[in-house]
């Protein structure tokens, strides 16, 4: 028998080829503001840029809403209300599922353009943020008619006009957040997305156009700090809803006191991740990861503040430096990328400035992962300290960005106490494979939402918020209806 | 202390590495790797000596057509002990090793000593590497010594011959079990003498039971012989067998071995696929990358 033999290759280091995500996307060179189901613009004549943070590439130009046009879309909202919250549920839910079912066809052009405005992975925002989007809206859509049922024995009403400032993280997801539960329960929305972030907001503007969702029903204005100064302090608006920032949340609840205005807000976060010794160390590494560097970092329930069980350190450490040696950051568009841009030239000054810190008051930084990093745009290698006390600023303060603080514990009970030695109270996570431990810890954690042997699962039926200055109100579940409806 | 393996977290981790993406030149580097990983296998009471032959040459030459540079022959033949004589010959001077199932395969219900000769009788009919099956009863049942103590003997059996030990993970069903059982296995292995790199393989399944190989089964094997290696210094081979048909579903586990072990695992010497239908599906995928149209099932030889 003749067979000429082959020879097997000599393995070579196997690499990714690079896997860009081409959908096409067109963006207008400006971008109106949407007020009464049309796009305007701006009274204020004022535009900004909004730039790609992966490349510095300006995108668009948006417009600033000024005074005038913050006052035209709470008019707006208010001329929409008297129809819209008289609407039966059941009507008010079949637009929910259609912006949900419309969210889900367009869901490539939503995630290209939230990677190219935002700076995340485009496999996050396909994987994690536009689908929530979509399971958002439809699961609000279901609580629209049996808003009853959600409140046994009590009368349930719209609240009125509802202003909402969300932030620039999870730009469209934060948007799903806010108006699915408001539009729902039969009130009516005047929405600002951050600065940074407009453009997958005004696609949904679109969107609304598209279902015919009923004129005014949903405004959205673009702009910074000035236009949400101009929207929260508003007359006309009945609630106000914010997520973003301690600081800026504890100037809102100034200035809205005595106004009748009703408030929530969901603002910063220094989560503690707790590792036991008796956990399941290779699994816990996936949620210190998950936990951080997910998004930049730059999610307020991060896991940025870590408590290792003193018997476990050096594994945890060595597991976690080899981990982060796999993450793959760079080109966002990328669906291989692991961790994409930081969201904008000042976060990013920010994020290095609380390094430096760490450094300075002597924390031993790891910088796991030293990529090459692209030479343009705004770019962070995710890091981690030891050498840390819950006394240092990098342990205190949020950061929001891919940095880590790592910390020993040596009781369950110094676990809790240095968990809970914080001003804020958003999320923890628990790792422990015994079941008694996870219950007796848990219950004991200032938290709003704690996850066991598990970190940043998110689900619409889930309610997210927090303890202290994290915030309060709730979004998602049955309990994100309550901030939207008035009980009597 | 037992290491602590929590199930959501490896779903979640294993499912990662479905989510890459694995395109152009990296696709057919990939695959052509796979291809060279493959233990053909046939493992059916009804298998041939004809069949045998021509499943030796469709490893060596695993598709007659023309392609540059040319493809790579797989691992290795896998067959029954009675049949490996006739592999042996068949693959002769090519590179291509001859495994044996041996040790009662598949379900491992004969006495120790049976067992053993099952193994010498392989070796001596020429196999290269001999795959194991472990005592799962004695396992299930807690009797951890009696596992181990069989595998040491297994292991001087097989004398030179490299060594794959399947846990049958379908039939240890949590995935602690499995992670118990590697560390049992490859502590066992060691009992009997040093491990060169690449000598000693842990394997998910006979492909006799369903559940088979799966991505999160696999991953905790690999994170037990990443413990193992962190430990000695020593690199044990991985197999998942049964369940992988189909070319992506492989390109998924050389991702996963890429970002957990590491590029040094991505060889032959010390990753294998056990599969009988992987090897064409690979194959067309080549192919169409080669001439830009896939070819017809029927355009490869089955065996």
């Amino acid at each position: 028998m003749e067979i000429e033999r082959t020879t097997n290759n000599p393995p070579e280091a196997w690499e990714y080829s690079a896997a860009p995500e081409r959908f096409p996307v067109s963006i207008e060179e400006t971008n109106k503001l949407f007020i009464d189901g049309k796009f305007v613009s701006p009274k204020s004549r004022k535009w900004f840029a909004s730039t790609n943070p992966a490349t510095d590439e300006k995108l668009a130009d948006i417009a600033t809403a000024g005074g005038a046009d913050v006052n035209a879309a709470v008019l707006a909202a208010k001329k929409a209300l008297p129809k819209w919250s008289k609407l039966a549920g059941s009507e008010r839910a079949k637009y929910l599922y259609r912006i949900a079912r419309r969210i889900q066809e367009r869901a490539r052009e939503f995630a290209v353009l939230e990677t190219l405005d935002g700076g995340k992975p485009i496999k996050e925002s396909r994987d994690v943020d536009i689908p929530l989007v979509a399971q958002h809206f439809f699961y609000c859509a279901g609580w629209a008619d049996k808003l009853e049922y959600a409140f046994p024995g009590r009368e349930v009403q719209p609240i009125g006009v509802c202003g909402q400032i969300i932030p620039w993280n999870f730009p469209l997801m934060m948007a799903a957040w806010k108006l699915a539960p408001a539009i729902a329960c039969g009130n009516t929305c005047v929405l600002k997305p951050a600065e940074t972030t407009s453009l997958t907001a005004l696609r949904l503007a679109e969107v609304l156009q598209e279902v015919e969702l009923p004129d005014g029903v949903i405004n959205i204005l673009t702009g910074a700090g000035d236009t949400g100064k101009h929207l929260a302090e508003h007359k006309m608006i009945h609630k106000l809803a914010f997520t973003g920032s301690t600081n800026v949340g504890k100037m809102l609840m100034r200035n809205s006191a005595g106004t009748g205005k009703r408030l929530t807000l969901e603002l910063g976060g220094k989560s503690a991740n707790i590792i036991f010794a008796d956990a399941a160390i290779d699994q816990a590494i996936e949620g210190i990861v998950s936990g951080i560097y997910f998004n930049q970092g730059h999610v307020c329930c991060a896991g940025s503040r870590l408590f290792v069980e003193e018997p476990v350190l050096e594994e945890v450490i060595h597991k976690l430096t080899r981990r982060m040696k796999s993450l793959r950051i760079g080109d966002p568009m990328d669906k291989n990328t692991d961790v994409g841009a930081i969201n904008s030239r000042s976060q990013l000054q920010t994020i290095e400035q609380y390094i430096k810190t760490g450094v300075a008051e002597g924390g031993q930084l790891h910088e796991a992962n030293n990529q090459q990093l692209p030479s343009r745009g705004n770019w962070c290698n995710p890091c981690f300290f030891t050498d840390i006390q819950p006394s240092h600023t990098i342990a205190r303060e949020e950061i929001f960005g891919p940095v880590l603080s790592v910390m020993t514990f040596r009781t369950p009970e110094e676990a809790i106490s240095r968990a809970n030695n914080s001003p804020y109270g958003l999320a923890a996570g628990v790792w422990t494979e015994k079941g008694s431990k996870v219950f007796e810890v848990a219950k004991r954690l200032e938290a709003g939402i704690i996850w066991c042997n598990s970190y940043n699962q998110f689900d619409a039926a889930s309610p997210f918020g927090g303890f202290k200055e994290s915030g309060f109100g709730r979004e998602g579940g049955m309990q994100g209806l309550k901030p939207y409806v008035k009980l009597v | 202390m037992q290491q602590q393996v929590d199930t959501v977290m490896v779903e979640q981790r294993a499912l990662s590495f479905t989510r890459r993406s694995i395109k152009t030149e990296s696709k057919i580097q990939g695959l052509r790797l796979v291809l060279s990983m493959i233990d053909l296998t046939t493992l059916e009471g009804k298998d041939s000596d004809e069949k045998i032959r021509s499943l030796c040459r469709k490893a060596i030459t695993p598709w007659e057509g023309e392609i540059t540079p040319p493809l790579p022959s797989v691992a290795a033949v896998c067959v029954y002990p009675s049949l490996v004589i006739i592999a042996k010959r068949a693959l002769e001077g090519s590179g291509v090793n001859v495994a044996s199932v041996a040790t009662g395969f598949p379900s491992g219900q004969f006495p120790l000593s049976v067992r053993i000769d099952d193994v010498k009788k392989a070796v001596e009919a020429g196999a290269d590497e001999i795959d194991m099956v472990i005592n799962r009863g004695a396992f299930l049942s807690g009797h951890y010594g009696e596992v181990a103590e069989e595998i040491k003997q297994v292991r001087i059996a097989c004398g030179d011959a490299h060594l794959k030990i399947i846990l049958e993970t379908g039939e240890l069903e949590t995935l602690e079990n499995v992670r118990a059982a590697s560390d049992l296995v490859i502590e066992a292995a060691a009992s009997a003498g040093p491990i060169a790199d690449g000598e000693v393989f842990i394997k998910t399944s006979t492909g006799k039971v369903s559940p088979a190989a799966t991505m999160p089964v696999t991953l905790v094997m690999l994170d037990a012989i990443q413990s193992y290696f962190d430990k000695t210094g020593v690199r044990i081979g991985m197999k998942p067998a049964g369940g992988i048909r189909t070319a992506k579903q492989s390109l998924h586990y050389l991702v996963m071995v890429k970002e957990t072990l590491g590029t040094d695992w991505l060889t032959p010497t010390l990753f294998r696929f056990g599969a009988s239908s992987l090897a064409n599906d690979v194959l067309r995928q080549l192919v169409r990358q080669h001439t830009g149209r896939y070819p017809a099932n029927y355009d490869f030889s089955e065996a």
